[in-house]
């Protein structure tokens, strides 16, 4: 027993020379992996525009209820949010919402530095959300996929999809 | 300069340099811990991080002190005050260097331990007076660990005596210088010694009275501000304590090549020593109490007193 701790103080004595794992924060920053789950933001499609169809369903995948927004309609029948709000004092980073947002809107990001002395400055509007970019992917647009007509992309132009067929010329 | 005089400057010099060493051990432990764990430790304050000393102390002195409404005030106020008073006392008889100690008592062995047994009482009465079940714990195994070890503690110090021929520290120290550093003809009386020493300040892997994973904090569970930095600077000042003990009567002491001065010397084996503590600190995990007991007992004790009676023995046939 007398041995086994000697040695234990022995190897623990050697430790003096590793080096030490610590990464002293402010100066060097740890290398996140790109999946990290950190600071949400709202992407754009590849044509600059937003991405996101107010569909809610990040809203109700939430668990904590941190995410509100207002559903709204240009002119040309294109959906997109009124507001869009997360606060970031709640959110716990569990990606649920990337992962129930049917267009790639919302995702998150390896930003973690987030702190704030005051509470309110937490909350997110959509101005602070909305990024010019697509993030993680790059080609997806999904009103081009998608067979809603919009502007600028009548019924059919879609990718992969026919144009309409007109019924009445099917009739014998 | 006239002999009062010098004894009250030695005295200042003492209890300054002495609250430095123990005030900075904070940083030494955290320091050398992290080091030991690889990580850094505290360096953010000041170069090497050495001004976090005073960042703990602001912080400590600034915090709310709490009495809990429980408690039994006054012996609450007394108890943190008696470790630091027992264990400078005991730095009184300590030879730094030739002529340097605040008295030469010719007991001076006894008055150590006679102090070192009173510091008990800190604890004790802080466990007691807390009125909590977890400090009275804490307390209570604190006054078994200590009573018993201290039994041993003193039974370990006898080989040095006969060595010596002296209870005086100073004799003690020439002594070695005569003969040798009683380390190698008292390996087990040192090694007792040592074990003992960490009971004594209740140290890891031997801090059974505050064992924070059963009992919170132990007998200090209630304390806060500046009375648990007490019990924590009679902690630090307790390891110095022992640490000069063993260099005093196993190591020689003042005692080493001339090209340094003695004091210096000193401090250098006490410094040692000191890491030794921390070391331990890092290293080894708690014992359970009964194990604690019983390797006191059925194993310290037998080990003294055979060194005592073969110490004795030798030392009657070379006469
Ligand atoms: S990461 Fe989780 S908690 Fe945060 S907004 Fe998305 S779904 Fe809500
Ligand atoms: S971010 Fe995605 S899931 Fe949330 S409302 Fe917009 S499209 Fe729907």
């Amino acid at each position: 027993m007398l041995l086994s701790n000697l040695r234990t103080i022995w190897l623990t004595f050697l430790h003096l020379f590793r080096k030490a794992v610590t990464i002293e924060y402010p100066e060097e920053k740890e290398k996140l992996p790109a999946r990290w789950r950190g600071r949400i933001v709202l992407t754009r499609d590849p044509d600059g525009q937003e991405r996101c169809v107010a569909c809610y369903l990040c809203a109700v995948a939430c668990p904590v209820d941190c995410i509100s927004l207002q559903a709204t309609q240009d002119e040309t029948g294109r959906r997109y949010p009124e507001f869009f709000r997360i606060n970031f004092s709640r959110c716990i980073f569990c990606g649920f919402c990337e992962e129930a947002c049917p267009t790639y809107a919302i995702q998150l990001t390896p930003e973690y530095e987030m702190s704030e002395y005051v509470r309110q400055n937490m909350v997110y509007e959509k101005e602070h959300l909305l990024i010019n970019g697509p993030g993680k992917y790059h080609d997806y647009n999904f009103y081009r996929v998608s067979g809603l007509a919009i502007g600028g992309k009548a019924k059919g132009e879609a990718m992969n999809e026919d144009p309409p067929v007109d019924l009445r010329s099917l009739l014998p | 300069m006239s002999p009062l005089l010098q004894t009250i400057i030695i005295t200042v010099v003492v209890l300054l340099v002495l609250m430095t060493i123990a005030a900075n051990l904070i940083w030494v432990e955290r320091r050398m811990l992290a080091l030991w764990q690889d990580r850094l430790g505290p360096n953010r304050v000041g170069p090497l991080g050495l001004v976090q000393v005073v960042a703990d102390m602001v912080k400590i002195f600034f915090k709310e002190d709490w009495i809990p409404k429980f408690a039994d005030r006054p012996v609450f106020f007394i108890a943190p005050t008696i470790v630091i008073i027992t264990v400078l006392m005991s730095f009184a008889v300590i030879p730094f260097a030739p002529g340097i100690s605040v008295v030469n008592l010719n007991v001076g062995l006894l008055f150590f331990l006679a102090m070192s047994s009173l510091g008990v009482y800190s604890v004790v009465l802080g466990g007691w007076s807390s009125n909590n079940k977890y400090s009275l714990l804490g307390s209570l195994r604190a006054a078994a660990q200590m009573i018993s070890y201290e039994v041993f503690m003193g039974l370990s110090l006898m080989g040095v005596v006969i060595l010596a021929g002296s209870f005086n520290l100073n004799d003690i120290v020439e002594a070695q210088g005569r003969i040798t550093w009683f380390f190698i003809p008292q390996i087990l009386g040192f090694f007792v010694f040592f074990l003992a020493g960490i009971a004594e300040t209740h140290r890891l892997p031997f801090d059974l009275p505050e064992a924070e994973s059963e009992l919170i904090s132990g007998f200090h569970s209630e304390y806060s501000g500046m009375k648990f930095g007490m019990f924590f600077v009679g902690e630090y000042l307790g390891i110095t304590l022992i640490s000069s003990m063993i260099v005093t009567l196993f190591f020689g002491g003042w005692l080493g090549p001339s090209f340094l001065p003695p004091v210096v010397w000193f401090l250098l084996k006490m410094a040692v020593f000191i890491l030794i503590f921390v070391l331990l600190r890092a290293a080894l995990p708690r014992p359970r109490y009964d194990q604690l007991m019983s390797y006191g007992w059925k194993f310290l004790l037998p080990l003294s007193l055979l060194n005592l009676v073969v110490t004795g023995l030798v030392v009657l046939l070379l006469k």
